[in-house]
């Protein structure tokens, strides 16, 4: 109260004579723009993130931490788990491939977990870490990165809810994500965090978990509350890996065993859910009716499973039951499907395609009951399955024949005596786009330019290139849209250009003293690897000669050829 | 979606029972006349000169056109809530004023004023009418530019035969038969087809091309693709599409800013005018199908402000396109169709809005044996009656065009989960048809 009259009574300072203060007011001034733009650099400096190397040489790069061994319990089931593996390939008399390269393996672990490649630090890292070490180091190094809960609850959510914004005010895609993704940071039981989806009750906002409920209520029609049959379609696709909304309208047709009731009454749990003041609540005076076909009238629908009726529970709320039902460790087909979505991710080709269609009877590949028995007996851990699939001698095997053998074949594909050949999902292809033209690794700790440059590209280059959406497992052909805006698009054209700052091109015009260096360097950021030395001398040939700007706008090129290249496109 | 009989046919297997196959089963054979097969043997055994249309011009009104302002007016009546209607060039024909020009060439167009669907969201309406199937879980339908590129082949065409302009929210897609198979998307026409343009010059090109192969060589050594994928999925093969295309002289067809003003300028200098014109020169190019989107139909608030706005775009355009595919000598090879996802409803809302429709609302088609001022069926005048007289469905639409095209649109294909598909499900319209 008391400021106004205080300031009021401030003496003023007595005026100076023009020309006394012309000078010392100036350079005051002078020096404050100096410090200013000391300041401003300073801040460029830390925010524009720049290339090491062109202001100091680079530091030699640390080795990966080692992990410790593993525990004596982990490398007996991974023993079981490989014995069933070289069993199979014994009894149908395929030789395996050799062993891949170790940055070969570290780019297919990149892609799977981060949807990116390696830097080209990192890949100074993995070659410092003792061979016997690498895959390891790389593969927990991997597991504590950020980058890989978020990848994986991106990948996680697209098949639980699918990639678009859904119903406005009542869902909040983004919230199912960040809740998915630090599950998957602090590696909670996969059961616990599926039972929660399955049971949620509470605001959308508050309650993340909700969202896979609101997501299916109606755009047009809020009251009308949350679909059961969307939820019951989803429950049965991306937690349990069967197809029973097959039977939604009639039974199955085509020689399998769901009737058309099987489906409608496991729709019925979801029935009662509504969305409230309170956000989604059960309304226990929600009954589910349905007319079935060729049925006269309605009929109201009891709640019941459609396999292993015994693990549901008799009483409680019908979401509640449901859920346990779905996630109990007996529940074998949620932990095969968990394990046939995450030997895709791995792999690029799953243990059973669709990855959504496995059969609960039978036959199925006997790695893949392995694998789902050992993730229901340890707790539905997910870092767990990660490490055992990894550990695979598959996951290691080359994509290649060995000269002067002849070419892999599709049966050792099929049977995991090779590493299958895969087209990189849109947004992996936009994330090793980004990583690759860069030196450092585009991870949290990049500068904030970058970073933002990534993920503006990265979703531009998305849209154009076709986002899959929830359809991104599917193999998915090429098309010429695709191909003409990986060679004549403006991303590429703005990743490859000369630019000293953000572009890898530039950098390696800029630092490396020899064309070999050069190539090499390319390579690595791109491919994971070094030139053949065809490849070497070929482009050599084209650099040696070359000087400054000509020299730059060859190196452009290379990498334009690198980034056009099935090599790139592909995980392999 | 809401489960319900009225759903049946929804998961597409070739078992369902279709008005057509109950007929038949009856013992109906005197009816065999109305399956496709069977009308494609009658008019060979009548030996006729029929020659099929070999593409599709869709103008696509995203966001849902009111039936009432365009093609089904009910002047004076009180759902028209003041809207007008001009006579045509057809006798007894009526069409929403502002219409004007599209009134001259009204004898070449047939309206379905009855067109009924169940889908009443934008996303959801979309997908069945662009498909002619309601979405399902299962399976993603392919849209009907896809299954003609899929029937009648790109018949040696060096751009993509199936292109969209101005693309909406939801472009046409390649559904089950592969991306491959999804619409091109090009915006105005006025601007340069997006990457068509090589981002170095000829000797550089070349340079990275020759660069390029030596990388390629030493990745196939010792790999082989899945031989399962068709070969034109491979990397090089469709690059080497795209190169094609590049050099194209057929890319030239999108240039419509080369051709005489007079000619441009009838369609209306918009980017749908534009678009329009350039959809002409495609088909004149061998492009199978091409889809032009007219958006911001959605009229919640103000619904006659929108139509008329949006009117005054599609007229001059709708008209240009019937009357200079036909000075081309196009038109009979060409089956033009002209809707949105569904219609708006007969009541005003409290902002003078109408709201989402599918219970009756209205296409228009010209072209190729299409009949020329035939109008099917009518929604109720006085907005009580939901059914309109002689429904149609989407998939009566679907299965007329594809039997303009000379397609049997009960041959089946195989579809990756193993369920085998009709081209599309419904009846032939005989009665808009030449």
């Amino acid at each position: 109260m008391n400021a106004g009259p205080m300031i009021g009574r401030q003496p003023l300072p007595p005026p100076l004579p023009a020309s006394a203060v012309a000078s010392p007011r100036g350079l005051r001034r002078n020096v404050a723009f100096i410090a200013l733009m000391i300041l401003v650099g300073v801040v460029a400096f830390h925010v524009i993130d720049w290339p090491e190397g062109l202001l100091s040489q680079p530091k030699p790069a640390r080795p990966l931490p080692v992990p410790p061994p593993l525990d004596p319990e982990m490398a007996a089931v991974g023993k079981r788990i490989e014995g069933l593996l070289t069993k199979d390939w014994e009894t149908t008399g395929i030789a395996p491939v050799p062993r891949a390269p170790d940055l070969t393996v570290a780019r297919r672990l990149s892609l799977a977990l981060t949807g990116s490649l390696p830097s080209l630090a990192e890949i100074r890292r993995i070659e410092q870490t003792p061979a016997e070490d690498r895959s390891r180091a790389w593969r927990e190094h991997l597991l504590a990165d950020p980058r890989s809960s978020a990848d994986l609850a991106e990948r996680f959510a697209r098949a639980f809810v699918g990639v678009e914004d859904g119903p406005f005010l009542v869902y909040r895609r983004r919230r199912l994500v960040s809740w998915l993704e630090s599950g998957i940071a602090t590696n909670r039981s996969y059961a616990e965090t599926v039972r929660d989806m399955i049971s949620a009750e509470g605001v959308w906002t508050t309650r993340p978990e909700t969202n896979f409920i609101t997501v299916t209520v109606s755009p047009n029609d809020r009251d009308e509350g949350p679909d059961e049959t969307k939820l019951a379609a989803r429950l049965t696709r991306a937690f349990l890996g069967v197809r029973i909304d097959c039977v939604q309208c009639h039974d199955d047709m085509l020689g399998g065993p769901w009737k058309q009731r099987d489906f409608h009454q496991l729709a019925a749990f979801f029935a009662p859910s509504e969305i409230a003041l309170t956000g989604v609540r059960d309304n226990p005076k929600k009954a589910y009716e349905f007319r079935y076909l060729k049925a006269a009238e309605k009929t109201s629908v009891p709640l019941k499973v459609p396999f292993y009726p015994e693990l549901l529970p008799p009483g409680g709320k019908p979401r509640d039951r449901l859920a346990a039902w779905t996630t109990d460790p007996q529940n074998g087909a949620f932990s095969r499907a968990t394990v046939n979505r995450m030997w895709e991710l791995l792999f690029g080709r799953a243990l059973v395609d669709p990855v959504d269609s496995i059969s609960l009877e039978g036959p199925r590949p006997p790695i893949l009951d392995a694998l789902a028995e050992d993730f229901s007996a340890h707790g539905h851990d997910l870092r767990r399955l990660i490490r055992l699939m990894v550990m695979t001698e598959a996951f290691h095997l080359d994509s290649k024949a060995p000269d002067p053998s002849p070419s892999v074949t599709d049966q050792q594909q099929e049977h995991w005596a090779a590493f299958p050949l895969s087209r990189l999902r849109p947004e992996q292809l936009a994330g090793a786009l980004q990583q690759s033209s860069t030196l450092g690794t585009i991870d949290r700790d990049a500068g904030f330019l970058r970073q933002v440059t990534a993920w503006a590209q990265g979703n531009d280059f998305v849209k154009r290139f076709g986002d899959p959406g929830e359809e991104e497992l599917k193999e998915r052909p090429g098309t010429i849209a695709q191909s003409l805006l990986m060679m004549n698009g403006q991303v590429l054209k703005e990743r490859t250009m000369s630019n000293p700052v953000m572009n890898a091109s530039t950098r390696i015009a800029l630092m490396a003293g020899t064309s070999a260096q050069a190539i090499e360097t390319a390579f690595l950021a791109v491919f994971t690897r070094r030139p053949t030395a065809e490849e070497s001398a070929y482009f050599a040939a084209i650099l040696n000669p070359l000087q400054g700007p000509k020299r730059s706008e060859a190196l452009e090129d290379l990498y334009w050829m690198l980034l056009n290249a099935t090599e790139f496109a592909w995980n392999h | 979606m809401k489960p319900g009989p009225e759903n049946v046919g929804d998961c597409g297997t070739s078992s369902h029972f279709s008005r057509r196959t109950l007929l038949r089963a009856a013992g109906c054979s005197g009816l065999a006349w109305l399956t496709p097969l069977g009308r494609i043997l009658a008019r060979e055994a009548e030996q006729q000169p029929w020659k099929p249309a070999r593409s599709v011009i869709l103008l696509w009104m995203a966001g849902g056109p009111s039936q009432l302002e365009t093609f089904d007016p009910h002047p004076g009546k009180a759902i028209a809530y003041g809207s007008k209607a001009i006579p045509t060039r057809v006798k007894g024909v009526q069409i929403g004023a502002g219409l004007e020009q599209t009134a001259t060439v009204m004898d070449r167009i047939a309206l379905i004023r009855s067109v009924t669907s169940k889908e009443g969201d934008h996303e959801r309406a979309t997908y069945n009418v662009k498909t002619g199937y309601r979405p399902v879980p299962a399976i993603i339908h392919p849209s009907i530019g896809s299954v003609i590129c899929h029937e009648l082949g790109d018949g040696g065409v060096e751009i993509p035969t199936h292109i969209s302009l101005l693309p909406s929210q939801w472009p046409a897609r390649g559904g089950y038969l592969g991306a491959s198979y999804d619409a091109f998307q090009v915006g105005d026409p006025s601007q340069p087809v997006p990457d068509v343009r090589a981002s170095a010059d000829g000797e550089r090109q070349k340079a990275r091309f020759d660069g390029l192969s030596v990388i390629e060589r030493s990745f196939l050594k010792g790999r082989s693709f899945d031989q399962k994928l068709p070969e034109s999925d491979l990397h090089r093969d469709t690059q080497q599409k795209a190169l094609r295309m590049m050099s194209s002289e057929q890319l030239k067809a999108f240039d419509v800013g080369s051709a005489p003003a007079a000619e441009r300028l009838a369609f209306g200098d918009t980017p749908f005018g534009r678009a329009c014109f350039a959809a002409v020169r495609l088909v004149e190019a061998g492009v199978r199908c091409i889809e032009v989107t007219l958006g911001t139909w959605d009229s919640h608030v103000n619904n006659h402000e929108t139509h008329a706005e949006r009117i005054r775009t599609l007229d001059p355009a709708l008209a240009a396109l019937i009357t200079t595919l036909e000075s081309r000598g196009l038109l009979d090879q060409t089956v033009v169709l002209c809707g949105g996802e569904f219609g708006r409803t007969p009541t005003m809302n409290a902002v003078e809005g109408r709201d989402h429709w599918p219970h009756g609302f209205s296409v228009a088609l010209a072209g190729g044996g299409i009949c020329g001022g035939c109008v099917l069926g009518e929604t109720d005048p006085s907005g009580e009656k939901k059914r309109p007289t002689d429904p149609v469905t989407i998939g009566d639409l679907h299965t007329t065009i594809q039997y303009s095209l000379g397609l049997d649109p009960d041959k089946k294909i195989m579809t990756p989960v193993g369920r085998p598909m009709k081209l599309s499900d419904g009846l032939i319209l005989d009665r808009i048809l030449a």
